[in-house]
């Protein structure tokens, strides 16, 4: 799991990218707060082959990446 | 990455540039339609933490853009009072951003209308601007991190929307004094005196701009669009290195195009050239590494000066701190005689150029010594 609340781009998308290089999971789940991080996360999850799947936790945002 | 485009980022980049042409038709000095340092030098002026006499009023465009921000991320349901990342970093960050700034003579949003306007000049700044954030990026990629936010009071999150408004009020109430006092001294009444508390210029670029309501509405407009569209000048060029993605650069054309396509139809587009150029100067190395500064501090900030206004009417707190940060920083630069000027120009047939005072260069060289120590002393500081 990615926890990248509090932080705002393009570090949500960066500790992302990192795990995904380092370990190429074929399930993610990323939490971010702002809506920002939640579309760029998205997309450049997608980008990287992974479906998207939004979801809430609380006031955080849930993103479930999986392929 | 593939790019998605956001259309509105485009909408957003093409008002920017029209609003700018329009507030410069109406009164603001030229090419700064919009420059979000030059304001908030101009309110720290007539607050008095500086005595610039030539660049002192309450802009409403900043208190439009923050409260546009507030009112549109509301609406939105995006609105979260957080803090606690990194403040005093963060403030030094913004003081640098501002002292760079002031040396080119504008923030990144006046760089690019600059542009528009045939100031060749801000074209150098552009290179240095790139580079400060290729440097940033490089950083980034290697972990650089200022620290996780909080969530915190809500009342934490409206600091700098309510400042504003109550100062935007006080001056609104001592306006028809002030105005009175500038249009005695232009007319040369003797014993022409400033009875209110705010100081005001009387002469130079302080002392030009669009009409009050006109620039607050502007103002909001621009603020609104700003923060749906997450519009920011060192976004669009850190994400097409980071991440190739061109969605954030599009709005930065956006602002290009309709600055010159607008100069134009208005008549006021010369050509390009590096001389004689609104407030600006051809002292180039200084431009060049004023927007070195600017671009390096802003990519570790995570966003320009525009964008650190949006993202304090969102709420948070640490942007409200920059923005802090960014007053002080222009208070100083100009006690300490740190900004940038105009050039002169022609004076007895010859023309005679700015120079950056000593201790200008000497500010420019320690605020890139500091932001290499801040990059440096901050690698991998993301996994607390």
């Amino acid at each position: 799991m990615v926890d990248a609340r509090g932080f705002s781009c393009p570090k949500p998308v960066l500790m992302t990218e990192e795990e995904i290089n380092k370990n190429n999971p074929s399930e993610l789940v990323v939490l971010v707060d702002n809506r920002t991080a939640e579309n760029n996360v998205a997309n450049f999850a997608m980008s990287k082959g992974y479906k998207v799947t939004h979801d809430r936790e609380g006031r955080d945002f849930k993103l479930i990446l999986s392929k | 990455m593939k790019t998605k485009i956001n259309p509105l980022i485009i909408i957003t980049g093409i008002i920017i540039g029209v609003a700018a042409v329009a507030l410069t038709a109406f009164g603001n000095p030229k090419n700064m339609g919009f420059c979000i340092a030059c304001f908030i030098r101009d309110i720290a002026g007539t607050t008095k933490l500086h005595s610039a006499g030539v660049v002192q009023y309450l802009r409403p465009e900043i208190v439009g853009i923050v409260l546009g921000a507030f009112i549109m991320s509301l609406a939105g349901g995006e609105w979260r009072a957080k803090a606690g990342s990194s403040p005093a970093l963060r403030f030094i960050l913004g003081f640098m951003v501002m002292v760079g700034a002031l040396i080119f003579l504008g923030c990144p949003l006046r760089m690019v209308i600059r542009m528009g306007g045939g100031d060749l000049n801000a074209f150098v700044g552009l290179a240095g601007f790139v580079v400060g954030i290729l440097i940033g990026v490089v950083f980034l990629k290697k972990g650089f991190g200022l620290k996780r936010n909080y969530d915190v009071a809500n009342l934490d999150g409206m600091v700098l929307p309510v400042v504003l408004v109550i100062l935007f009020v006080l001056f609104f109430m001592a306006w028809p004094a002030l105005s009175q006092y500038v249009a005695d001294v232009k007319n040369g009444v003797e014993g022409a005196k400033n009875t209110t508390s705010f100081a005001i210029s009387t002469s130079g670029p302080g002392s030009m701009h669009a009409p009050i309501f006109m620039a607050l509405v502007i103002g909001l407009v621009v603020g609104a669009l700003a923060q749906k569209s997450r519009m920011c000048m060192v976004g669009g060029i850190r994400d097409i290195v980071m991440f190739k993605n061109y969605n954030l650069i599009l709005g930065f054309i956006g602002v290009f195009v309709a600055v010159l396509v607008g100069n134009i139809v208005l008549g006021n587009f010369k050509g390009f050239a590096t001389q004689s150029q609104p407030i600006a100067h051809t002292d180039e190395i200084w431009n060049f590494l004023g927007m070195v500064i600017v671009g390096w501090g802003s990519a570790l900030l995570g966003g320009c000066p525009l964008r650190q206004l949006i993202l304090a009417g969102e709420g948070n707190g640490d942007s409200a701190v920059t923005v802090i940060g960014m007053l002080v920083g222009a208070a100083f630069a100009h006690n300490f005689a740190l900004a940038g000027g105009a050039d002169p120009g022609m004076v007895d047939g010859a023309y005679k150029a700015f120079k950056l005072s000593a201790n200008g260069r000497l500010a420019a060289i320690c605020c890139l010594i500091a932001l290499l120590v801040i990059s440096l002393t901050n690698l991998k500081g993301e996994e607390n």
